[in-house]
């Protein structure tokens, strides 16, 4: 009573409680989940529906699951999932079948290559022009000396790679190659010689045109027959080119997006300032084009590396074509979940970070533009 | 004198080369060059390669013998059957799969689209972990695993999960009733057309009156009966022309009624999840693009919240939804070329691999394969340009 009496001088009365209504759990699950009888019948829907689905698989993934070593099905004496033959094949689903004793190299290339890429992706890390250097003109040679052999290591031939490693290869050369040549196709499909322009929105329509299973049919099945008598490809080699130039052709319309977004008073400036068409290009135009569409570009590379899993078509066996080769095994026979389940967290966990990364660039590159 | 023509001479050579239009001249010369170069030595070899090999060349192998079988076609295909034959079969379910695919793609993808932006906050989260679940795993990995790993695990024949004695699920696929149509079913057929001529032309009636008076017309109502209604009563008057077909165990499979292959349903399934999480994105940037100050006006014009969404909202999301959806359209198509990996008998799977193998002619067959994507990429683009300039903006 005596608080109701109280007085106050205008503006100086302290800030009342929300209405217990609006506050607190009961209040959030009634606006939230309740709001209406539709949301309530959506509500209890969808709580039906993860009753269906989660219970039975978390029972299978975990609970039921076989996590024990083992040789063969029969150690899988539950009824879950049998997590056993991933455990008894991991090896061979990291490094296909490379040999045993060799495996250290492809670690060794790993380190080598994350380590730098994690110093460009942080933005603290200092330094960032040489760790490019290392990663675009050094590296390139340790990883071919350390996957293939040469300079005192054991050679290792292609057709003994596979699984996670083969992806990450294939991923890696994809995305290193298309992007330069990508950069070119976009800069030929604007330019104002018509033959060039001509050249470059052909290629890049065909090819955006036609699936990329084609693609590698025509890398695996006619590239042998343009060569000249006598010249061998490797089969890996002719995946790489096919992929590569394929992922060239989408990040070209990526590229080209950027161009466009750059106002004409860039380009105009730059000629003012008397700088010729590479001058201009080079240090006006890309630096600008190219940060724009980063994230574009970041979601080009996973769209690459998901489609590295065709080469399975064409006999390579990456992770996915080594796990669905395993289930093919005798030993492990009709235990396809398994490995499908395995090789798709793998993929989620590398492309869910990639796309992460490239939605955090495009909160941090669009500051100046959001309200 | 000669030093001074000299010098003339030089300079007027240098400023050929600064002239832009001549150096970009020269360098189109040069590429152009280069790239006929370039193709006449991959002909030259190829020409080389093939006749070392002995392999025929031409198109001629088309007219030959295929003597493969094709576990699926929708037109009469025979071990007797040219490769001709072969080439249309596969390209036949190439676009019946696509063109399924995109129908379910669509509707699937709005829903999840819509859900995302539900109120409803579990509504919400499942549609978010839906999307980003499935966008980011492979799609071939998608459709091996719902091939090998659920329809492979369904029981046998004789164990058939049922459903009343219509529809039948084993892992040889789904079969189910079909009804066969007897005569008198033409006119229920034309009663049909008649009714959906008639739908249309309210419809641009209703339209036109609207423009003129403002008064509206429950067209979705009307168009619905003019839809059934006819074809109902014809239907009744000619004594249900109709009789159904059921599948029936024989030996070790079922025969009658439709069927369904298990590769068929794995291949749809693998591609309708996949490419609906794309397109509920793009539905829902779609609609986020539409700011909500249009949402307020309409509300204080007197609109109600049904009548917002479908006038207002609407027609806006779908100018920004319709350039994505299309190439997500294309996306599918191109996709389904991976029906080559669980053998459903799609273009690539039946021309690129079987046919390939059994006549060599790799140049012909992939030269006719990349060519008929390049069509129907074309075509559907065309068709989805035409649709989009139709819903674009009139400025004034």
């Amino acid at each position: 009573m005596a608080e109701a009496m109280q007085h106050y001088k205008p503006g100086e009365h302290p800030d009342l409680p929300p209405p217990r209504e609006s506050v607190g759990p009961i209040a959030w699950v009634r606006q939230n989940l309740l709001s209406s009888p539709l949301n309530a019948a959506l509500t209890i829907g969808s709580l039906y529906l993860l009753y269906l689905v989660l219970p039975p698989f978390l029972d299978w993934a975990i609970f039921s699951a076989n996590w024990q070593e083992g040789t063969s099905r029969a150690d899988c004496v539950k009824d879950g999932a049998c997590w056993t033959m991933v455990r008894a094949r991991f090896g061979q689903f990291i490094y296909g079948f490379y040999p045993q004793d060799e495996r250290w190299r492809v670690n060794v290339a790993f380190l080598l290559f994350f380590v730098p890429v994690a110093a460009l992706l942080i933005e603290r890390v200092p330094g960032k022009r040489y760790f490019a250097i290392f990663l675009f003109a050094i590296y390139p040679v340790i990883a071919y000396i350390l996957f293939y052999g040469g300079l005192g290591l054991q050679e290792v031939p292609t057709a003994r790679w596979g699984g996670l490693m083969l992806t990450l290869i294939l991923g890696a050369v994809g995305i290193v190659v298309s992007l330069p040549i990508g950069i070119v196709l976009a800069l030929g499909r604007r330019s104002a010689l018509p033959v060039i322009s001509l050249i470059c929105t052909g290629f890049i329509e065909f090819v955006r045109a036609v699936p990329l299973i084609t693609v590698l049919f025509m890398a695996s099945v006619m590239l042998p027959l343009f060569l000249p008598v006598g010249v061998t490809f490797d089969k890996l080699l002719r995946a790489m080119v096919g992929i590569a130039l394929f992922g060239a052709a989408y990040m070209a319309e990526v590229v080209r997006g950027g161009l466009q977004a750059i106002p004409r008073g860039q380009y105009e400036g730059a000629m003012a300032l008397g700088l010729n068409y590479w001058k201009m290009t080079g240090l006006i135009i890309l630096p600008q084009a190219l940060r724009i569409v980063i994230p574009g570009i970041v979601n080009t590379f996973i769209g690459l590396f998901k489609d590295t899993t065709l080469v399975l078509i064409i006999g390579l066996f990456e992770l996915l074509g080594i796990v669905q080769a395993a289930a093919r095994d005798a030993n492990w026979i009709g235990l396809s979940r398994e490995g499908f389940v395995f090789a798709a967290l793998v993929f989620f966990i590398f492309c869910f970070g990639m796309s992460r990364y490239s939605q955090y660039l495009e909160r941090r590159l669009h500051t100046g533009h959001k309200r | 004198m000669t030093a001074s023509a000299e010098t003339q001479m030089t300079s007027r050579r240098r400023s050929l080369l600064q002239d832009e239009r001549i150096r970009g001249l020269i360098l189109q010369i040069l590429v152009a060059a280069g790239v006929i170069a370039f193709a006449a030595f991959i002909v030259h070899n190829t020409a080389t390669n093939l006749a070392r090999q002995g392999i025929a060349t031409g198109f001629g192998f088309l007219g030959n013998t295929a003597g493969f079988d094709i576990s699926q076609h929708l037109v009469e295909y025979k071990l007797t059957s040219s490769y001709g034959r072969a080439f249309l079969v596969g390209l036949l379910n190439t676009l019946v799969v696509s063109a399924c695919g995109i129908v379910l793609a669509t509707i699937l993808g709005f829903l999840i689209g819509v859900a995302r932006l539900s109120k409803n906050w579990l509504v919400a989260k499942l549609a978010t972990v839906y999307v980003e679940g499935i966008r980011n795993i492979p799609l071939l990995l998608q459709i091996l695993f719902w091939y090998f790993g659920v329809l492979a695990t369904l029981p046998s024949v004789r164990n058939s999960l049922s459903l009343g004695d219509v529809v039948f699920l084993n892992n040889r696929g789904l079969y189910a009733s079909w009804p066969i149509f007897e005569p008198g079913s033409g006119l229920v057929a034309a009663a049909f057309v008649l009714g959906l001529i008639g739908a249309i032309a309210l419809r641009r009636w209703a339209k036109r009156r609207q423009d003129r008076t403002g008064q509206p017309f429950p067209i979705f109502r009307a168009g619905i009966g003019l839809l059934l209604g006819p074809p109902l009563l014809v239907a009744l008057l000619a004594g249900l022309p109709f009789s159904w077909e059921h599948p029936e165990l024989r030996g070790f499979n079922f025969s009658g009624g439709l069927r369904v292959l298990p590769e068929f349903a794995a291949l749809l399934l693998a591609l309708t999840l996949y490419t609906a999480a794309f397109i509920a994105e793009i539905v829902r940037s779609g609609i986020q693009a539409v700011s909500y100050g249009q949402t307020e006006a309409a509300y204080s014009l007197g609109l109600r919240p049904r009548v917002t969404t479908r006038l207002v909202i609407v027609p806006q999301a779908l100018r920004v939804i319709i350039p994505p959806l299309t190439s997500q359209y294309l996306n599918l198509t191109k996709n389904s070329s991976l029906a080559v990996a669980i053998g459903y008998p799609d273009l690539v799977s039946v021309f690129t691999g079987t046919v390939l193998n059994q006549t060599g002619q790799a140049v012909e067959v992939i030269v006719i394969t990349m060519l008929v994507y390049l069509t129907i990429s074309l075509a559907i683009s065309i068709f989805m340009n035409w649709y989009n300039r139709r819903i674009a903006l009139v400025e004034r």
